[in-house]
């Protein structure tokens, strides 16, 4: 089984061709798809790297990286944000909130999968 | 100085650029050329039938000599200048240039007040794109639906040997989200054409209100007497000016208290002791057992026949201006803080404290009255809101003039050199 990444999106669409395209690449995908209860999912799974959706029913994706950050045990968990928002100030807020990748949509597969790699092996 | 008091300045700048010499213009009138000297040099006062041939030998109107070009023609052009500051315009001669040409000088009034619209445009527009919830709402489902095509759509254009159930997922799936995306574009294409009309005007709130104040005349017969409740609601479905939902909410609430005033304070009882102690809120106030800046609200807003000419400024805690009633040429600004020598600001730091002072603001001098009120009752567990009025009447007769505090309108038009409360640079002073 591969490396685990937890994929916390509200789109069902885009999570069924995320996940497809990463499970391709022999990663173990788990999907999530609200921002309230998203923290409890991110320490049952401890995932080796989490996609994370800005715009979240529940609580924004921002709010759930803090809390990331803040938990000792998930702190150092590569962290790949997703947000419609590519203003400089977004993506200076996402890099003060501890993101280790800040992606634009809409992106395209090949991105994801490139920023997915780097992030688990780095 | 008073207005009055250049006519004589007028006069010789007239006369000059007529190119008349003064014994010529003395002897067409029939007065001595010293005693035209002493009027030309404001140490004489003139009137009546000398003044009246005065200007016909000058070929102008009497009033223009008189009263000189409109205070707020005049301090339009100064914003003008303040715009553009880089055309250097003589600043200095802004009165002569309104006073000859008023037809050019309102016209480039207006251009300016344009400009400012125009700009104003932008900044609504800018700051609904940046903070409209429901066209960032729109945009964000048109983005993450083209999101999902596009992921889907090279799966299916990239991905070999794809299991059928695979493929009919992925086209179901991009079957949903071009149905979807046709809908968010219509929906955002809909928002957007329902937009104001970029090319018209986009007044801001208080414009409107302040438009729909002046089309009364700040005056509300409707809202007087009994059965003046009923007045408000009426008031406001007629009035035109209101055309934004803002502004209808600030001219409901100006109405409202309006109408509680008018209760406290009627018409009647206002009238009678008018006519005991004439243009005196204080002494009103106390015989009628109401608030002073209730009696200054119901002086501003009675009929001109009744009280004579009396302005009003309101402003906040935080000195925004939130009703201007100019007069007597005293000059308010439509746009940003006034000069904080005014009374207004003052009694903002002694609530409940009434302040009278004569202001001289360029040629016009009045007689200002300023009070602050709680807004909502003080306590301990909330800030102090205060609500700060200032008065505007005509000067007392006999008053000292060396008692006079000079003020400006606002610092970037503000000739006043020296000035401790000065917060940024005039144009006419420093010229930037």
């Amino acid at each position: 089984m591969g490396k685990t990444v937890l994929l916390i999106e509200d789109e069902q669409n885009i999570i069924e061709a995320v996940s497809f395209i990463l499970s391709r690449d022999g990663w173990d995908v788990k999907t999530h798809s609200n921002g309230h209860d998203a923290m409890g999912v991110v320490r049952e799974r401890c995932p080796d790297l989490v996609i994370l959706d800005v715009m979240l029913p529940g609580k924004s994706g921002f709010d759930i990286l803090k809390d990331i950050r803040a938990d000792s045990a998930l702190a150092r968990t590569p962290v790949l944000m997703l947000s419609a928002r590519g203003q400089t100030k977004d993506v200076e807020m996402a890099e003060r909130a501890g993101a280790d990748r800040y992606m634009t949509k809409p992106f395209s597969n090949a991105e994801v999968l490139e920023a997915v790699r780097a992030l688990v092996s780095a | 100085m008073r207005t009055d008091a250049m006519i004589g300045t007028r006069i010789r700048e007239r006369r000059v650029m007529n190119g008349l010499r003064q014994s010529e213009l003395a002897r067409q009138v029939g007065i001595s050329p010293s005693y035209l000297n002493l009027i030309e040099h404001n140490r004489r006062r003139i009137g009546g039938k000398t003044l009246l041939q005065i200007a016909e030998v000058l070929g102008v109107e009497a009033t223009v000599l008189s009263e000189g070009a409109e205070a707020t023609l005049i301090a339009a052009l100064s914003e003008a200048a303040a715009a553009h500051p880089e055309a250097a315009p003589e600043l200095s001669r802004a009165e002569e240039f309104a006073g000859r040409f008023p037809g050019w000088a309102g016209l480039l009034s207006e251009i300016n007040r344009r400009r400012d619209a125009l700009e104003r445009t932008v900044e609504v527009l800018t700051e609904r794109l940046a903070h409209d919830p429901q066209l960032a709402a729109s945009l964000h489902e048109v983005i993450s639906t083209v999101t999902s095509i596009r992921s889907t759509a090279t799966i299916l254009a990239e991905t070999r040997e794809l299991e059928p159930e695979w493929q009919m997922r992925f086209h179901r799936n991009i079957n949903e989200d071009s149905h979807r995306l046709a809908e968010g574009a219509e929906a955002l294409m809909r928002y957007l054409e329902a937009a104001p009309d970029t090319g018209a005007e986009i007044k801001s709130p208080q414009d409107e209100l302040h438009a729909f104040l002046e089309a009364h005349g700040f005056h509300f017969p409707a809202l007087e007497g009994v059965g003046g409740d009923a007045g408000v609601g009426p008031l406001l479905d007629r009035a035109k000016a209101l055309e934004t939902t803002p502004a209808r909410a600030l001219a409901r609430d100006v109405l409202d208290e309006y109408r509680r005033d008018a209760r406290a304070l009627p018409m009647d009882v206002l009238e009678a002791a008018l006519a005991q102690h004439g243009l005196a809120p204080d002494r009103i106030a106390r015989q009628a057992d109401v608030p002073l800046a209730v009696a200054f609200r119901r002086l501003a807003m009675m009929p001109e026949a009744v009280t004579g000419p009396v302005g009003l400024v309101v402003a906040d805690g935080a000195g925004a201006l939130l009703l201007r009633k100019p007069v007597l040429g005293f000059t308010i600004p439509q746009i940003g803080a006034a000069c904080t020598l005014w009374p207004l600001y003052q009694a903002l730091t002694q609530p409940g404290v009434p302040i009278a002072v004569t202001l001289h603001q360029g040629d016009t001098r009045v007689r200002a009255l300023a009070v602050t009120e709680h807004v909502a009752p003080p306590g301990f567990d909330a800030p102090v809101l205060v609500r700060s009025h200032m008065l505007i009447l005509p000067e007392e007769t006999g008053e000292a003039q060396a008692a006079a505090r000079t003020v400006g309108v606002t610092c970037r038009i503000c000739p006043l050199g020296d000035c401790n409360a000065r917060r940024e640079p005039s144009i006419l002073s420093a010229g930037v």
